[in-house]
């Protein structure tokens, strides 16, 4: 019985060993490599790449594989591994205007310089199971190459050089939307993962903080924006996926050095219009932005920033999602799924004195019922 | 792919020398709690990684390290912690209280009394004694700055109204140094009174919620009470059925299916010194 508590260490040993074992499956299978999960679970690649905050396709694809497929564990497993790397600095800003464009869309528009590019997109499949896919051979493994009205060029220099107009862009030529904060290129960068985040969060942290945050609990309090729970009449304005240079300025050398190009998916959504008496009325954004292509998750990004942004626009703030503080304290899933999985660990100590004090008042209590029947007896 | 190679005790010095900073602020002024820019561990969140990181900060090759989760050795996560830092910092464990130089613990104080020499490391899962009273992290800042903490002697006075009792048993609210007033961990109250004039340093690491904070050697710690309902450490009225102490805190186990129950010491390496088994961890 005590036992049950001892030989903690070779349970625990056990335990991985048998982990191990179930990761790897049925070793008549041949064993997945992870150019296989890079290349044919891709999305699960960028997700892990988008909310485990590192760039890097491969120990993603590494962390999908350890993980058995728990996306929120691969997460965590990147998370841990990050975190021990040295920082340099930051980056300078990416240009998305410069994007050189796979899939764009604006649901604002029904044509637009540049045009709409649905690009690789679920958004028209009938979500049918295609029983062809679980035959591996290999005419069912080649898709039909994609045919347009114009060439299309699968490459990765497709579309390169032709960068398209941001629709806010072409909306703030107009002053029909308000304008982006203007950058101060000498600001420090606040960074989230190397400050304890306070409050009131300026917008960029909430944005950082949005950016590796859960992509199910911000998708559950974009829609709830949708519901009515601190509603902001949003259109998607554009949603763009492609690839972005990445460059670092070196300051030995003066300039930027250009360091790599990552790919990014990014939402501009239009909201609800604002006016005062000194100015006139003009839509308001909410922005999105990740790693990789989570299309989903940039679209609730952009849908809770825009929520968040309800103290500083002076609207009323009653709902979840315009609550900063209950937003950005439980977005993050590595946090979330530790605290709610910890409840595995045991708490026999509190139990125990909760169990002490129930008892004795349960004993208070019988002893107080027991009294007037013994009164009457006498 | 580049192997990764990790540092002494898994954090880099830089990390090392900010949590270092936030602990001798912790010192400083005792009972505050300072945020400090909390890393992601290869443990989860909620398993002690405030308290791994606070360790990591403060051990040097020559420490000897304890770690127990429930006041035991054995139990899985303190396995787990004492295995990390002896692969990540090679130093010398022992499950011996006397002999370890650090101790990380997870809802118990060891029943020997800590020395001068040692520092006990907690680990903390909500750090803001006020939480559970009022969410908002903005509001509790303002009122430890205030001192305002009439809202926990009103749900303190509530329980006695309700129940007769405090009702809370573990986690039971502390006044440090007479100032601010700090959740001592979910350590059953009845470790509270150990944490008063304790001759150890007691540091305390949250680290999902990104704060640390201190109780320096011989600070004076009081548990929040009235005169007419004084604080009470409570544990259950038995003796250990293994080393028949009767003044230790107890761990029930239940032994069959008909209301069988034997109490043990819950802090088992204090149990075996009494009973003189030796044993290894």
């Amino acid at each position: 019985m005590y036992v049950a508590v001892k030989g903690g260490e070779r349970a625990i040993d056990n335990a991985h060993r048998l982990l191990a074992q179930k990761r790897r499956g049925d070793p008549a299978v041949p064993e997945l490599t992870l150019e296989q999960i890079s290349e044919q679970l891709a999305l699960s690649c960028d997700r892990v790449m988008a909310e485990g905050s590192l760039y890097d396709r491969e120990l993603a694809a590494l962390a999908v594989k350890q993980a058995r497929g728990d996306l929120v564990e691969a997460i965590f497993l990147v998370r841990a591994y990050r975190t021990t790397l040295p920082r340099f600095g930051s980056s300078e800003p990416i240009d998305t205007g410069a994007m050189e464009i796979r899939r764009r869309i604006s649901a604002a528009f029904k044509d637009l310089p540049g045009g709409q590019v649905l690009g690789p997109t679920f958004d028209y499949t009938h979500r049918l199971l295609d029983t062809g896919l679980g035959e591996s051979s290999p005419s069912a493994e080649t898709p039909p190459h994609p045919t347009s009205l114009r060439e299309v060029d699968l490459s990765p220099q497709a579309g390169r050089g032709e960068a398209m107009p941001r629709v806010t862009d072409i909306l703030g030529d107009d002053g029909l939307i308000e304008p982006c904060p203007p950058g101060d290129p000498d600001a420090p960068v606040a960074d989230l993962t190397r400050a304890p985040l306070a409050f009131p969060a300026g917008r960029e942290l909430r944005l950082q903080n949005l950016a590796r945050g859960d992509e199910g609990f911000l998708l559950a309090l974009g829609y709830s924006t949708q519901r009515g729970y601190g509603r902001t009449h949003p259109f998607a304005g554009e949603i763009r996926l492609g690839e972005v240079a990445v460059e670092f300025m070196a300051e030995e050398v003066g300039f930027a050095v250009p360091l790599g190009r990552i790919t990014v998916t990014e939402c501009q959504m239009i909201n609800q219009f604002r006016g005062s008496a000194t100015e006139p009325p003009q839509f308001t954004r909410g922005y999105g932005l990740t790693f990789g292509h989570c299309e989903r998750k940039a679209m609730a990004m952009s849908l809770v920033d825009r929520a968040l942004r309800a103290r500083d626009l002076g609207e009323e703030q009653r709902a979840p999602a315009q609550d900063e503080e209950f937003v950005l304290s439980h977005s993050d899933n590595v946090q979330a799924t530790g605290f709610v999985e910890h409840l595995k660990l045991p708490h026999y100590v509190d139990f125990q004195s909760e169990l002490v004090l129930i008892r004795r008042m349960r004993a208070e209590i019988a002893a107080a019922e027991a009294a007037p029947h013994r009164e009457a007896a006498e | 792919m580049n192997a990764p190679a990790y540092n002494f005790a898994y954090l880099d010095e830089q990390t090392k020398r900010m949590i270092r900073r936030a602990i001798l602020k912790a010192i400083a002024i005792p009972g505050y709690q300072v945020p400090f820019a909390s890393r992601e561990m290869p443990m989860p969140y909620g398993w002690g990684t405030g308290g791994v990181q606070v360790t990591a900060s403060i051990l040097g090759p020559d420490d000897v390290l304890k770690v127990i989760d429930q006041g035991s050795d054995d139990t899985t996560n303190a396995v787990s912690i004492r295995k990390f830092f002896a692969k990540t910092a090679g130093v010398r464990t022992t499950t011996h209280t006397p002999e370890a130089s650090v101790i990380q613990t997870r809802h118990r104080m060891p029943e020997t009394p800590l020395t001068e020499d040692q520092i006990i490391v907690f680990q903390v899962p909500i750090p803001e004694p006020l939480r559970f009273l009022e969410p908002r992290e903005t509001e509790t800042r303002r009122m430890h700055a205030l001192a305002d903490y009439g809202l926990m002697h009103v749900k303190l006075y509530e329980d006695i109204a309700r129940h007769g009792h405090i009702a809370t048993t573990y986690a039971y609210p502390v006044k440090v140094d007479g100032r601010y007033v700090m959740d001592p961990s979910p350590t059953p109250k009845f470790d509270n009174p150990k944490m008063d004039d304790c001759a150890a340093l007691q540091l305390f690491g949250a680290g999902r919620e990104k704060r640390i904070y201190a109780i320096p050697p011989y600070t004076k710690v009081v548990s929040l009470d009235f005169e007419d309902h004084p604080f009470e450490a409570s544990r259950t009225p038995k003796s250990c059925a293994l080393c028949g102490a009767d003044d230790t805190y107890l761990d029930e186990v239940v032994t069959d299916d008909k209301g069988g129950r034997l109490f043990v010491c819950s802090d088992s390496d204090y149990c075996e010194q009494r009973r003189g088994t030796e044993t290894s961890a």
